[in-house]
């Protein structure tokens, strides 16, 4: 209630319709649907947007993952099929060099920002935050809709350079210069590099929007009794990426706007003695490429646990309430997320061992990277003990969530051996880091994500998603992402590297033909199973059996106190008040107590 | 009787625009501090050139400073409720700002001519940082000016009466930050580039 003081209290006089706006039961002006689902307001909306245009992406970037898996299983093979989707890109039905790179370099970019940046912590943050800290909405609604459409607009942008006729940007993800900053350096240097940087700015302008809105509103907007440490895990979560991301998206920023200097200005910030083929030698001179390192990771290792917290955060809430038991070690587990929240930003470095960075530098960031394992054992110890012997109920939810803890703990394992700079050195730039960053930031963020979708879903729509399917759907992911990732290991201890287009033609490696092929079968198997999710999802949205009880999971927190379908504003009536922490399950022999209940006088401490 | 005692909560609670603003600063703040590390960084190396800083740049610190004044007693005198008081100030306050942009312009201008090449073919990475960290600082003033603006229309507006000091009150902060975000950026031209 106070929040609305602070926001209407002295607003100007003569704009009166805007007032009861937010009481939800009754509308002056009526909602139009350009006003209801377009440039909504209202933050269950735009999460659904979110949520939604990050599907899109998914979609997209998990089938050029597909694309570019057959041709490393079968280089020798040729797809007519392919020809007659990719044109002059896959003549004869084989996709050729430029377009191999330009398909790994936007699957990089499309699933680490659109999908496990905008899609996870865009889609949650903005629905779980009000709902559970108990506001009406955001603390700016508008900059909340910008932040969206900004992030729409560099969708846009990023699809458009895969149409142009040199191709979209094929120099890595990370677009280190000289091939980001030169056009002549390759085909996707050219356009589809400008194309890139701009979408990637309007990409950091959606996220510190969305990042500044998330911090003002669990700050300021709590709920009377919601004091900090009575907050549910998936809003510390989701509070301390966004203070990671409007941390460090500026510092990416900044590079960007260097790199766009160099490219088009003729600056040397980065550039330095550089020979181009067919154009000579260029003026550049007493740049530095290591430069653009630092600044890129600066963002680009935060970044990991922008992806990675909000998974987390949803992980314990869905555990706990699951397994019928308190979250074990809620302080231990705000703890840790301080640390890893700190920690990520002081350990960058490791991703650049081998580019020459002084390697007494690199000392102090292997010890800085190994203690990240500290804060990580014991949010795993903390998860393994919420499930232990507790009364577990095996949701869609739940099984996700576990399965995002197993995923954790086998990727995290790996971080181990990649974070010492001596074995990094044969590790680096191999399948081995494929392997780890693949399971441990970017499958596991995806459980998190279906976690989070399969638990919320009858919030978001008041309907259920279908459990047979989601069951087929969780164990045919399960296992594919283990049979995908697990041989990589083997393959990047033998020392294959990443971002080759074609294996068979190395002596060393030609071994690996036959698992290739096996991997390339498994990830088309399970990107085939995501289909069925997502005929789950929009089927379930008009035809999935409906919610008929406002507290379907028997869960503490405070979104269960709403409506079963909220409309603008969420709660009819009155916030509710908060009298407790959100994990009193199993207390005092019953079975859940919500937070809106007052502490009784004979109940024993929590 | 309640809404006294929401009123009374409220007054110690920042306005929730207000905290934005400042975790945009705090924002703001990183995307400089890493443009100014890696100015460190590069001065470190070979092939750094040494120049002094234009003499309107001087003047631009004055100008702004003298901004941030203005805006300050604007947004006392809004408080006090002496409009045309205020409506003279903020449009003092936008003009200050503009003509700080016109400084820093000719202080590039002043670079130019004597042999200090910011951009293109033959430039030195220490001009270029000079060049492109004020004119990123160049444009967030250009923003306080926009904002500045909004509130003038807002002042002359006669269909609406505005009695929210919110919106001069984040202006004034904003346009304090820059001014100091400035004299920030100058010292650290002056002692750094040493």
């Amino acid at each position: 209630m106070s929040n609305e003081q602070a926001l209407h209290a002295h607003t100007t006089t003569g704009h009166d319709a805007h007032h009861d706006e937010h009481h939800g039961d009754h509308h002056h002006h009526k909602e139009t649907f350009i006003s209801k689902y377009i440039f909504s307001q209202d933050h269950k909306m735009i999460a659904k947007q979110f949520l939604v245009t990050g599907m899109v992406w998914a979609i997209l970037g998990g089938f050029m993952s597909v694309v570019f898996r057959i041709q490393l299983g079968y280089p020798d093979q040729s797809f007519p099929w392919m020809e007659a989707i990719l044109g002059k890109w896959a003549p004869g039905g084989r996709i050729t060099a430029d377009a191999y790179y330009a398909l790994v370099t936007t699957h990089g970019t499309v699933l680490v920002f659109f999908v496990l940046t905008a899609g996870l912590s865009g889609t949650f943050a903005n629905f779980l935050i009000p709902l559970q800290i108990g506001a009406r909405d955001m603390a700016s609604p508008f900059m909340n809709m910008l932040s969206y459409w900004f992030f729409f607009a560099a969708g846009i942008v990023m699809l458009s350079s895969v149409f142009v006729e040199t191709g979209p940007f094929s120099g890595g993800w990370t677009a280190y210069p000289p091939l980001s900053a030169l056009g002549s350096t390759s085909p996707g240097s050219k356009t589809g590099m400008d194309l890139w940087l701009m979408s990637m700015a309007l990409f950091v302008v959606s996220s510190l929007l969305g990042g500044l809105n998330y911090i003002a509103t669990i700050l300021n907007m709590r709920t009377k009794g919601m004091t900090m440490t009575r907050l549910p895990l998936t809003i510390w979560a989701l509070f301390f990426t966004a203070v990671l991301g409007v941390l460090s998206f500026p510092v990416l920023f900044a590079g960007f706007i260097l790199l766009i200097f160099d490219r088009n200005f003729g600056t040397s910030f980065y550039l330095s003695d550089i020979y181009v083929n067919g154009v000579g030698a260029l003026s550049n001179e007493g740049g530095s490429a290591i430069l653009y390192q630092h600044l890129f990771w600066f963002l680009g290792h935060p970044e990991v646990y922008i992806i990675l917290l909000p998974a987390m955060g949803m992980a314990s809430e869905i555990l706990s309430t699951n397994a019928r038991k308190p979250i074990f070690g809620y302080m231990a587990m705000l703890g840790s997320m301080f640390a890893i929240a700190v920690l990520a930003f002081l350990v960058w470095a490791h991703h650049m061992f081998v580019s020459g960075l002084n390697p007494f530098l690199g000392s102090f960031f292997v010890l800085l990277t190994l203690l990240i394992a500290v804060p990580s054992a014991i949010k795993v110890f903390n998860w393994l003990t919420t499930l232990w012997r507790g009364n577990i109920r095996f949701t869609p939810g739940m099984l996700f969530s576990i399965g995002f803890v197993s995923l954790f703990i086998s990727g995290g394992l790996t971080g181990i051996f990649l974070g010492n700079s001596a074995l990094d050195i044969h590790l680096h730039d191999t399948y081995f880091v494929i392997a780890h960053f693949h399971i441990v930031m970017g499958v596991a963020s995806m459980f998190g994500m279906f976690a989070g979708i399969y638990h919320w879903y009858p919030k978001m729509f008041g309907r259920f998603m279908n459990n047979t399917l989601s069951y087929i759907h969780f164990w045919i992911t399960m296992a594919g992402a283990y049979l995908i990732f697990w041989p990589m290991h083997y393959e990047g201890l033998a020392g294959m590297p990443r971002r080759y287009y074609d294996y068979s033609v190395w002596e060393s490696f030609k071994q690996f033909t036959e698992l290739n092929k096996f991997i390339t079968i498994v990830a088309i198997i399970v990107f085939a199973v995501q289909f069925l999710f997502l005929f789950n999802f929009f089927y379930s949205i008009w035809k999935g059996r409906k919610v008929t009880t406002q507290n379907p999971w028997g869960s503490n927190t405070l979104e269960w106190t709403t409506p079963i379908n909220p409309g603008h504003g969420n709660w009819v009536g009155e916030i509710p008040e908060v009298h407790r922490w959100a994990y009193d399950y199993g207390k005092d022999g019953r079975e859940f107590i919500s937070q809106v209940e007052p502490v009784g006088a004979d109940e024993s401490k929590h | 009787m309640m809404m006294a005692t929401y009123s009374q909560e409220q007054r110690k609670k920042l306005h929730p625009h207000k905290f934005t603003l400042l975790i945009a600063m705090g924002s703001i703040i990183m995307m400089f501090a890493g443009l100014t590390s890696a100015y460190i960084v590069k001065s470190n190396q070979v092939n750094w050139l040494q120049f002094p800083m234009p003499p309107m740049f001087w003047y631009s610190t004055v100008v702004i400073l003298i901004s941030s004044l203005t805006i300050h007693l604007a947004s006392k005198a809004f408080s006090a409720r002496e409009m045309s008081r205020y409506r003279t100030l903020i449009t003092i306050t936008a003009a200050l700002g503009v003509a700080f942009v016109v400084l820093q312009w000719l202080g590039f201008q002043w670079l130019q001519d004597n042999g200090v090449q910011i951009l293109g073919a033959g430039s030195n990475a220490a001009a270029s940082f000079i060049g492109v960290i004020t004119g990123i600082h160049i444009v967030h003033v250009l923003g306080g000016v926009v904002a500045l603006l909004f509130l003038f229309f807002r002042a002359f507006s006669r269909t609406r009466k505005n009695y929210s000091s919110t919106g001069i009150e984040m202006a004034a902060i904003y346009w304090h930050f820059v001014d100091g975000l400035w004299i920030y950026l100058f010292l650290f031209y002056m002692y750094v580039s040493g």
